[in-house]
């Protein structure tokens, strides 16, 4: 029975696995509401501390930088479920951050050179 | 060809299936769509991170820059934040309430998911109408340029996944009664689109509107 056969036969009929039981589904919705919050607060945090406070530039960015990475964290972690995830999804992301470093660290370093750092 | 991968549906000829779109594929560990979207949103990360990259080598370089909330309108950015985290949750919520066989809730999230898209949508266009009435255009300065690519291209994205939560929310939504897993499996990997369109936002917007 190919995939698209297995689906047909049961499609009425999901198994109820551990991560499936509707007690495991409530606990999820429980935490993807606290989160929720937690994005909210962070949301004012960085709003205030840098729109509020007017923050001298060095330490805007780095609140703001700090509480957008929390919140980032926040939301592949849980929303995308990061935190489950199968090995070869992290394989992916880990090749996608190395590229990524290389995409920032060549104007990086292309400023340090003009500057003289 | 796998002979399973082919299936004859009355008419004479054997259509091509996609295999393990609803079940892991056993070497993968996960099924096929899934997959695929993460490696879409792999590329996605590049496409912004080269955005993001020039953004910082022009900040940099330039002689003045303007901190963002002096030139940019901080409260209607600010509302459009709260607007996408909350449509991150109603697509989790829709994802666990189907998976609950709670439909008829699922469906009302993923309606509310298209409003917040759509109020987003709306609330840009009332930011870009300030700031083109004050005569800031793409051309006016690097930092209106670089202001206008980054939030224009998450807009687009935006526009992208709020025309597949509303073919969900419409035609999509008979593929429930036909093939259940099949459908909570799209509505899981919009998720991860939808998601990843918020991740991006909450980067933009301190580095756009509060640096």
């Amino acid at each position: 029975m190919n995939d698209h056969a297995v689906a047909a036969h049961d499609s009425h009929d999901i198994p109820h696995d551990d991560h499936n039981s509707p007690e495991h589904i409530k606990r999820e919705i429980r935490v993807y509401l606290m989160v929720l919050g937690a994005l909210a607060v962070l949301t004012g945090v960085t709003v205030f501390a840098c729109y509020g406070l007017h923050l001298p530039i060095h330490y805007a960015v780095m609140v703001a930088l700090a509480v957008a990475s929390v919140k980032g964290f926040l939301v592949a972690g849980f929303f995308m479920h990061l935190l489950s995830e199968k090995k070869l999804i992290y394989g992916i992301l880990i090749l996608t951050v190395v590229f990524f470093a290389i995409l920032l660290w060549g104007p990086a370093h292309d400023i340090a050179d003009k500057f003289h750092y | 060809m796998d002979a399973h991968a082919v299936a004859d549906h009355g008419h004479g000829h054997a259509e091509l299936e996609i295999p393990f779109n609803v079940h892991p594929r056993p070497d993968t560990g996960l099924y096929n769509g899934k997959l695929g979207v993460w490696l879409f949103l792999a590329s996605e990360v590049m496409l912004f991170g080269a955005l993001f990259s020039s953004l910082i080598l022009i900040r940099t370089s330039a002689a003045h820059w303007p901190r963002g909330w002096e030139e940019l309108h901080v409260i209607p950015a600010t509302v459009n934040t709260f607007v996408l985290i909350l449509s991150s949750v109603f697509v989790v919520l829709a994802w666990a309430n189907l998976r609950l066989r709670n439909d008829k809730v699922a469906r009302m999230y993923i309606a509310a998911t298209l409003l917040c898209g759509v109020a987003f949508m709306f609330i840009k266009g009332y930011e870009y109408s300030l700031s083109l009435g004050h005569g800031h255009f793409p051309k006016t300065s690097n930092f209106f340029a670089i202001y206008f690519t980054m939030t224009g291209l998450h807009g687009l994205h935006v526009l992208g996944g709020m025309v597949v939560f509303a073919y969900f929310l419409g035609p999509g939504w008979k593929m429930l009664t036909s093939e259940r897993e099949r459908f909570i499996n799209r509505i899981e990997i919009v998720g991860l689109y939808w998601h990843f369109v918020d991740l991006v936002w909450i980067f933009l917007f301190p580095t756009l509107y509060l640096l």
